[in-house]
């Protein structure tokens, strides 16, 4: 339905164009005058006034069409029924409506849903009916309008110039409006978490247990949010995971840029990227299936206790993925060092290697701390590894060997599964995005900022 | 004034042994540099290697052929989709071993066959009912524990109680074999099947086919605003606060977790618009908004590099800016934006979390017909299959990474083939 839509859409689009065009050499020939604009121009002026309005009705139609065939079905429904339903409870009879109305039948409906089904099945498709008639429609007054416009001196290449610097701007505020909605949705949705549960509670307090009953005759917890332990979870993996990723990039990027011969860069640096492209949903598979068993086996070979899910595990898999980014960074910070401070150096004598510890890294220092910074911010968002190699239970310590849990793997687990928006369990993993997202972005300002005042050094 | 000898000290045996010391200092650290390269290749490698050894075996599906009788008394010729199949599966089965006669005994020598088996008969005569009344021979996959066993991976030294395949189940199977009836063809079905409960009927039909949806409403929605963005902040845009704000959250958005957009697509387009959960186009959307600051980035880095006399000699004799742009920068630079799309396409394709929390993650049996039906991907279909407890699945899980690393690999030496061929230097 909705591709013969917009088959039909670009179909006239098409058409507008060449009546565009054909109109314009038309008005040339029969005023023996030259056009102001190309005809492609008339052409593109018509296809523009025949296919923009239409598409933004398209948009709008497809947004508000369920919510408002919801609600007349809803309201068609004999109020005795509906009186006294919680918003959740008509919610749900309006999704066993949906499915009925799909054919999806487990158990035998109620006569007045088996009504209300039919009732939206005729809706919907009436709606599809308008929407086509009524987009159509307005496709043909677009085209008549914009026709009954031209003329030899139409200045039609404006119009279009126009027409397209919108267009373009539109699609640059995008990345403004995406930042917007996730700044949006996260405080939305935390503001009505910290209405449940005290901001002092979630930063401070040392018990994290968000098993709460969602019904009031399940056994669970009563619920504890605060979230200290997950944050030094987070930490602690991320620690580790730069422990390993920190020592291998960077004496690998040294070895690359003042070592290695080009053939050797030539072949090793992209094997070395292919870490980085690996997805992360590979790399928790390798932690669970090969590391984990490992550093279990050799912890017992030496007496040691290291739990399945340990920090261990996970940390130093992800520390495997940052290896690429810390060295690569680094490999451009050192690189970009000014030739003359590396041959004053030589000339005084000076080893490679009292070069490079002595010069070359304290010069680099600031983009290689910057690279640093920017890793750290990739391991307290990581996910995937965290996911499925790390624990569940948020637990206080700084044993590497323990199971910790992370902020990315409370998000996901919260919210797997079905989700209730108005449950603080839900909610909470707002809360924790809003924390992530906030820390991250201040650790990629700070990261900037520092390699940005190290370039103006030099140049 | 003293000539000749040089003063002594710079070949004394102190100096000598300096000289010694830095030099070995110099060695250690780039023995320190190439042991970290080493240990980064050798990690790659482990990786690599662990994928395959437990991942190759899933390639492989052991499969028992043996003869069928479709009895016509219990299948429905009008409506060949009714019928007792299970029973004549069992029951032309259990005919090869007349020595077994318990039920139960004849119960456990079906599970050797897989437990869909009555739906592929079935499958097998709606497509040709003249086969009714016929004997066939018919091939279905033997069940999880059995192939494992023939793969080798369950061992028949193992003690009988610490396997999952019992001593009279192993004599069967041995009997199966000296009648050569099983073999173990290339495994079509991880390939034409969606996923499944059981291991051996496990498919990725349905996630591959979820992923390509979903790549293509991110390609559809990130391509063409992307290179829009870049074309008016790289050529058109004036340099005030508004586009320096545009600039700064562009480069914000490439570094923001990735389950952060999940967020976000959780709220806004499952929340807010109301759209269906699981659906490819809500994943597509999702992945769009992550893919659209890599694209916007290279795409403005490959407009950068085309050179300003092309834009000066097209004003020069007459053509507007946008005719500038249409016809001779953006076609000039097309290749390196192409390469930076199949590079952010290939990242999208990996990315797991944002998925999972838009619900791409269920269990569904069939591959989706639209990108509004229920489907899973392929990252989302390995985090599944790693989370399932049967042996099956831990080489069916290796076997999907390897098939989307070869995705991975293949839109990888596409960009590079572009980048090689078509690139320009000036």
């Amino acid at each position: 339905m909705l591709t013969t839509l917009f088959i039909c859409l670009v179909a006239v689009a098409a058409a507008g164009y060449f009546f565009g065009q054909r109109k314009a050499r038309g008005l040339a020939a029969s005023q023996n005058t030259r056009l102001h604009s190309l005809p492609g121009y008339h052409g593109a002026y018509v296809a523009f006034w025949v296919g923009l309005p239409s598409l933004v009705l398209v948009l709008f139609w497809l947004l508000f069409q369920d919510a408002v065939v919801e609600g007349l079905v809803v309201s068609a429904i004999p109020s005795e029924i509906t009186q006294g339903m919680s918003g959740n409870r008509i919610d749900l009879l309006v999704s066993e409506i949906k499915s009925v109305a799909a054919g999806r039948i487990f158990v035998e409906p109620q006569p007045y849903v088996l009504e209300a089904a039919a009732h939206y099945n005729i809706l919907n498709n009436t709606a599809e009916k308008a929407m086509l008639v009524v987009v159509l429609a307005l496709a043909v007054l677009g085209l008549g309008y914009a026709r009954r416009n031209l003329s030899a001196d139409f200045r039609a290449r404006q119009k279009v110039g126009l027409t397209m610097d919108g267009l373009m701007i539109l699609c640059s505020v995008i990345a403004i409006v995406t930042t917007l909605g996730i700044i949006a949705s996260l405080l939305f949705e935390a503001i009505r978490f910290f209405e449940k549960v005290p901001v002092g509670e979630f930063f401070f307090g040392l018990s994290w247990e968000p098993q709460i009953a969602i019904r009031a005759d399940q056994v669970a917890g009563t619920g504890a949010f605060g979230a200290v332990p997950v944050f030094t979870g987070t930490l602690l993996i991320a620690a580790i995971a730069m422990a390993v990723a920190i020592p291998i990039g960077l004496f690998s990027a040294i070895y690359l840029t003042e070592y290695a011969g080009d053939r050797f860069r030539s072949v090793i640096k992209p094997v070395l990227e292919m870490l980085a492209g690996v997805p992360t949903v590979v790399y928790g598979f390798f932690a669970v299936l090969t590391v984990a068993p490992a550093l279990r086996e050799a912890g017992a070979a030496i007496g040691l206790d290291v739990a399945p899910n340990s920090a261990l595990a996970a940390g130093a898999v992800m520390g495997i993925m940052i290896i690429p980014f810390i060295s690569s960074l680094s490999d451009d910070a050192i690189t970009a060092v000014p030739r003359a401070m590396r041959d004053g150096s030589y000339a005084m004598g000076a080893t490679k290697a009292e070069t490079i510890i002595r010069v070359l890294l304290p010069a680099a220092l600031p983009g290689i701390v910057g690279g640093i910074l920017l890793a750290v911010s990739r391991a307290i968002g990581e996910t995937m590894i965290v996911v499925m190699a790390a624990g569940l239970i948020a637990k206080l310590t700084a044993n590497p060997l323990d199971a910790v849990t992370t902020v990315t793997v409370q998000i996901v687990t919260l919210l797997i599964g079905d989700t209730e928006f108005d449950n603080p369990k839900t909610l909470a993993a707002f809360a924790l995005g809003l924390v992530l997202f906030v820390a991250t972005l201040l650790l990629n300002i700070v990261a900037l900022r520092v390699v940005q005042k190290y370039r103006e050094r030099y140049e | 004034m003293t000539t000749g000898a040089a003063p002594a000290s710079f070949v004394s045996d102190a100096a000598l042994k300096r000289l010694q010391k830095r030099k070995a200092a110099d060695q250690r650290l780039k023995y320190y540099g190439l042991g970290a390269i080493g240990i980064a290749l050798l990690l790659l490698a482990t990786l690599v290697t662990s994928l395959i050894i437990t991942g190759h075996t899933a390639f492989l599906q052991t499969h028992v052929t043996y003869p069928v009788y479709l009895d016509p008394a219990k299948i429905d010729a009008q409506d060949p989709s009714k019928g007792n199949y299970r029973s004549i599966v069992r029951d032309s089965f259990t005919a090869l071993f007349p020595e077994v006669t318990a039920v139960r005994e004849k119960r456990a020598l079906t599970d050797i066959l897989t437990s869909a088996a009555p739906y592929i008969l079935r499958d097998e005569v709606v497509d040709d009912p003249e086969l009714i009344g016929q004997t066939i021979d018919f091939t279905v996959p033997v069940s999880d524990p059995f192939d494992q066993f023939m793969k080798g991976n369950i061992k028949r030294e193992t003690p009988e109680d610490d396997r999952r395949v019992s001593d009279q189940e192993i004599a069967w199977v041995d009997q199966l074999v000296a009648e050569g009836r099983l073999s173990k063809p290339f495994n079509i079905g991880l390939l034409t099947n969606a996923d499944s409960r059981f291991p051996e009927m496990a498919g990725l039909a349905g996630a591959i086919t979820g992923s390509f949806f979903a790549l293509l409403v991110c390609f559809l929605i990130s391509f063409p605003t992307g290179i829009a963005a870049a074309v008016y902040l790289e050529e058109f845009a004036p340099k005030n606060k508004f586009t320096d704000l545009i600039e700064v959250n562009i480069n914000n958005l490439a570094a923001v977790p990735s389950v952060v957009f999940g967020l976000l697509g959780l709220a806004v387009f499952l929340g807010t618009f109301g759209l269906p959960r699981s659906a490819p186009l809500v994943g597509g959307m999702t992945l769009a908004l992550m893919t659209l600051p890599t694209i916007i980035i290279t795409t403005r880095a490959s407009l950068k590099a085309v050179p300003p006399s092309i834009r000066e000699a097209a004003l020069g004799i007459g053509a507007s800016k946008h005719q500038v742009m249409m016809h001779h920068v953006v076609p000039l630079a097309m290749p390196g934006i192409l390469t930076g799309t199949i590079i952010g396409l290939a990242q999208a394709l990996g990315e797991t979390a944002p998925l999972l929390l838009i619900g791409m993650n269920a269990f569904i049996t069939s591959p989706p017909g639209g990108i509004l039906d229920p489907s899973t991907a392929l990252p989302t279909q390995i985090f599944i299959w790693a989370d399932s407890p049967e042996r099956g699945f831990v080489s069916r899980t290796s076997a999907a990474i390897l098939v989307l690393l070869g995705f991975l690999v293949a839109m990888n030496a596409i960009a590079i083939y572009l980048r090689r061929r078509f690139e320009r230097r000036w």
